[in-house]
């Protein structure tokens, strides 16, 4: 089974839209995802062979029960023990996964919980994702945020508690330019201890800048490792450059950042193909660049504004659990950010195993906390939202809610030098 | 006994358990405090860098020695300037210097520490550095001014015990500075046997933070480290390494 992703928008005009039908239908109007635009950087890596070796020839049926229960007892978790904890044949194993996460997350981040939330000041977008909200085929309101407007949101946001913040937005260079997200930063270094952006790729230079303007880590999601998958989900746009995009973690890293987020959308593709290659991204690159901080996130797919049927398949909340707890186990180390598109309930329980993030007081709009935080009618205009959310709790809610799991909230563990 | 203290900087201590930073919880804290008895409290900086309510500050009582850390420092440079923002912040002269280029095992970079050692050291901070334990790095340690040695026992949060325990046997043979074991005691009679070595003192964390029950783990660690130090003070019994020694003297037969 598969999602239906095309929406037609009744406002697309004639041409649009044969343009749009063009680029869904027939793979030879679109141009080579492989290939890098002249714009983009290219760095020498041996990474992403690395990564994509492993994943290609990964064939998860081939492990067994006792493969799994060899994984769970060694001392040091390999990459074919990872192997074997992300297939069919761990699922039974699923609640001795879980206590060893535990137990690893425990020896790394005993009981600290860290909170942050995310800010999007612009959604416009100039690649056409088809499962995404933002895509530039959709019919949204779009919006981008001055910035007194970025301010007014910091401080409401900063007022709550918050202390760490991960600045978005849609990925359009002409409408969000690396300066304009770099102003933002700054000013978010006013209001935030730790700042960090989830943008669109950049090149070493302009990671160097946005370092300099106060930001210090860099989240970027390959969406799926799957090269092919990927073609056929991201039809138009800069974002379309896959091999740019798997290499933009290392660019930040070359430009200066500290840390740096990896994440596979999961319900895109092979799930656990997808999982193994985010981590085996990490795994290398950390063998590369010791001293980095790295993270994984691990979203499923969520419905979005005029396609309310989109969903992760067959990515349940158990598998979502099993791939955390391999996660964990393989990369003991890392932090593990689960963010608002899985419930309540599902981040109370994996807070326990192995998650050591979780977003709080969560907009994926357009300049609405003031009405999202207070409850107040305004009159100001909004941009419409990336996606559903499924946890809506405020920082207070959350906060009291970890400490509730007998677990320690931290707002802040940074210190920007 | 009574007179036997822990002396660092020329700052005297009564308690030889000093609380990590790592696994920071209030429980921890009042557990470290009551139970184990500790008297020094390190505290990452990077973590008290933080707004009023959140402030850990607030929750370590008057008569305890802070020990910031530098924590989140890759080089020389960012420890230093760590140290000088922990003294900013109220948090007095004591600071660890932990300098890190590993994000992984979180393993000590010795070159860069003795650098920041000499520094902080040079500016009147009570510098205890923590290292991978080298007897070179040690003796440049000193020659820097640090106020003690702090050698791993075992990769942070491990629970491993004395791994490196022959190499910080040399320390404390050879070092005329309290060394304290940090990093990787994982139980109490960890904690005892280091103390037996010779050791100054015992800094730990997740063995407390990760305990069942942390008060009682706290006491544990307390009369663990009390029971090595008396040991060693009172000097061991002899270890025998090679079978039994007969009790008659070999040279018995030797005369005038």
């Amino acid at each position: 089974m598969e999602n239906d992703f095309f929406i037609d928008s009744k406002k697309l005009s004639q041409a649009a839209l044969e343009r749009k039908h063009k680029l869904e239908t027939d793979p030879s109007s679109r141009s080579n995802h492989m290939e890098y635009m002249p714009d983009m950087e290219k760095i020498h890596s041996d990474v992403r062979d690395n990564v994509m070796s492993h994943m290609n020839s990964y064939d998860y049926h081939q492990y067994t029960a006792e493969d799994v229960r060899a994984a769970l007892e060694h001392d040091k978790c390999t990459i074919e023990d990872l192997k074997a904890l992300l297939s069919p044949a761990a699922e039974p194993y699923l609640e001795q996964m879980a206590k060893r996460a535990r137990i690893e997350t425990g020896k790394h981040f005993g009981n600290n919980v860290y909170i942050f939330t995310p800010l999007y000041i612009a959604n416009y977008c100039e690649n056409y994702c088809v499962y995404c909200g933002f895509n530039c085929y959709n019919d949204i309101k779009r919006m981008k945020l001055k910035t007194e407007q970025i301010e007014q949101e910091m401080k409401i946001i900063a007022e709550s508690g918050m202390e760490e913040i991960l600045i978005l937005t849609g990925e359009s260079r002409s409408q969000s330019s690396v300066e304009y997200i770099g102003e933002a930063c700054r000013l978010a270094r006013k209001y935030f201890r730790m700042v960090g952006v989830e943008i669109y790729p950049v090149n070493t230079d302009e990671y160097k800048y946005l370092h300099e303007c106060g930001v210090d880590y860099v989240t970027v999601f390959q969406e799926t490792y799957d090269t092919v998958k990927y073609e056929n989900l991201h039809l138009a746009g800069h974002k379309r450059i896959w091999p740019y995009r798997f290499e933009a973690q290392e660019r930040a890293l070359m430009g200066g950042m500290r840390g740096v987020g990896f994440s596979a959308l999961l319900g895109l593709s092979d799930f656990r193909k997808d999982a193994l290659a985010s981590a085996l991204h990490v795994y290398y690159l950390q063998r590369k660049y010791p001293y980095a901080e790295m993270s994984l996130s691990c979203p499923r797919l969520r419905p979005i504004i005029n396609n309310d049927k989109i969903n992760p398949l067959d990515v349940h909340e158990k598998q979502l659990c099993q791939i955390l707890c391999a996660y964990r186990i393989f990369l003991p180390f890392v932090g593990i950010t689960v963010s608002s598109r899985e419930s309540a309930g599902f981040r109370n329980g994996i807070v326990k195993i192995a998650a050591t993030k979780v977003s709080a007081g969560v907009s994926t709009g357009i300049g609405d906390h003031e009405s999202k935080y207070s409850g107040k009618e305004t009159d100001s205009l909004q941009g419409d939202e990336q996606f559903e959310i499924a946890d809506s709790r405020s920082l207070g809610t959350m906060y009291k809610d970890i400490e509730d799991e007998g677990l320690q909230p931290v707002l802040n563990d940074y210190l920007y030098v | 006994m009574n007179n036997d203290k822990l002396i660092i900087g020329g700052h005297e201590f009564e308690s030889r358990f000093i609380l990590g930073s790592g696994k920071y919880s209030l429980n921890l804290i009042e557990a470290a405090i009551k139970d184990a008895g500790a008297q020094i409290i390190t505290l990452a900086v990077r973590r008290a860098n933080t707004k009023e309510e959140e402030n850990i500050l607030k929750y370590i009582p008057q008569n305890v020695t802070l020990l910031p850390n530098t924590s989140g420092a890759r080089d020389a440079k960012e420890a230093v300037r760590i140290a000088r923002l922990a003294r900013e912040l109220g948090c007095g002269d004591f600071v660890k210097i932990e300098i890190m280029r590993d994000s992984k095992y979180l393993l000590p970079d010795n070159q860069e520490t003795v650098k920041a050692t000499e520094i902080l050291a040079n500016e009147g901070f009570v510098v205890m550095p923590y290292m991978y334990p080298d007897l070179n790095i040690a003796r440049d340690l000193v020659n820097a001014g640090a106020a003690s040695v702090m050698p791993l026992a075992s990769p942070i949060g491990s629970n491993k015990g004395l791994s490196t325990k022959e190499f910080i046997q040399i320390l404390i043979d050879e070092i005329d500075l309290p060394i304290i074991v940090d990093a990787g005691i994982g139980k109490p009679s960890q904690a005892c046997e280091a103390m037996e070595m010779g050791a100054a003192a015992i800094m730990a964390n997740t063995a407390l933070a990760t305990a069942g029950d942390l008060p009682l783990m706290a006491s544990a660690f307390r009369q663990a480290i009390e029971a090595g130090r008396k040991a060693y003070l009172s000097g061991l019994g002899r270890v025998l390494v090679r079978g039994a020694e007969a009790s008659d003297p070999l040279t018995d037969f030797l005369h005038d």
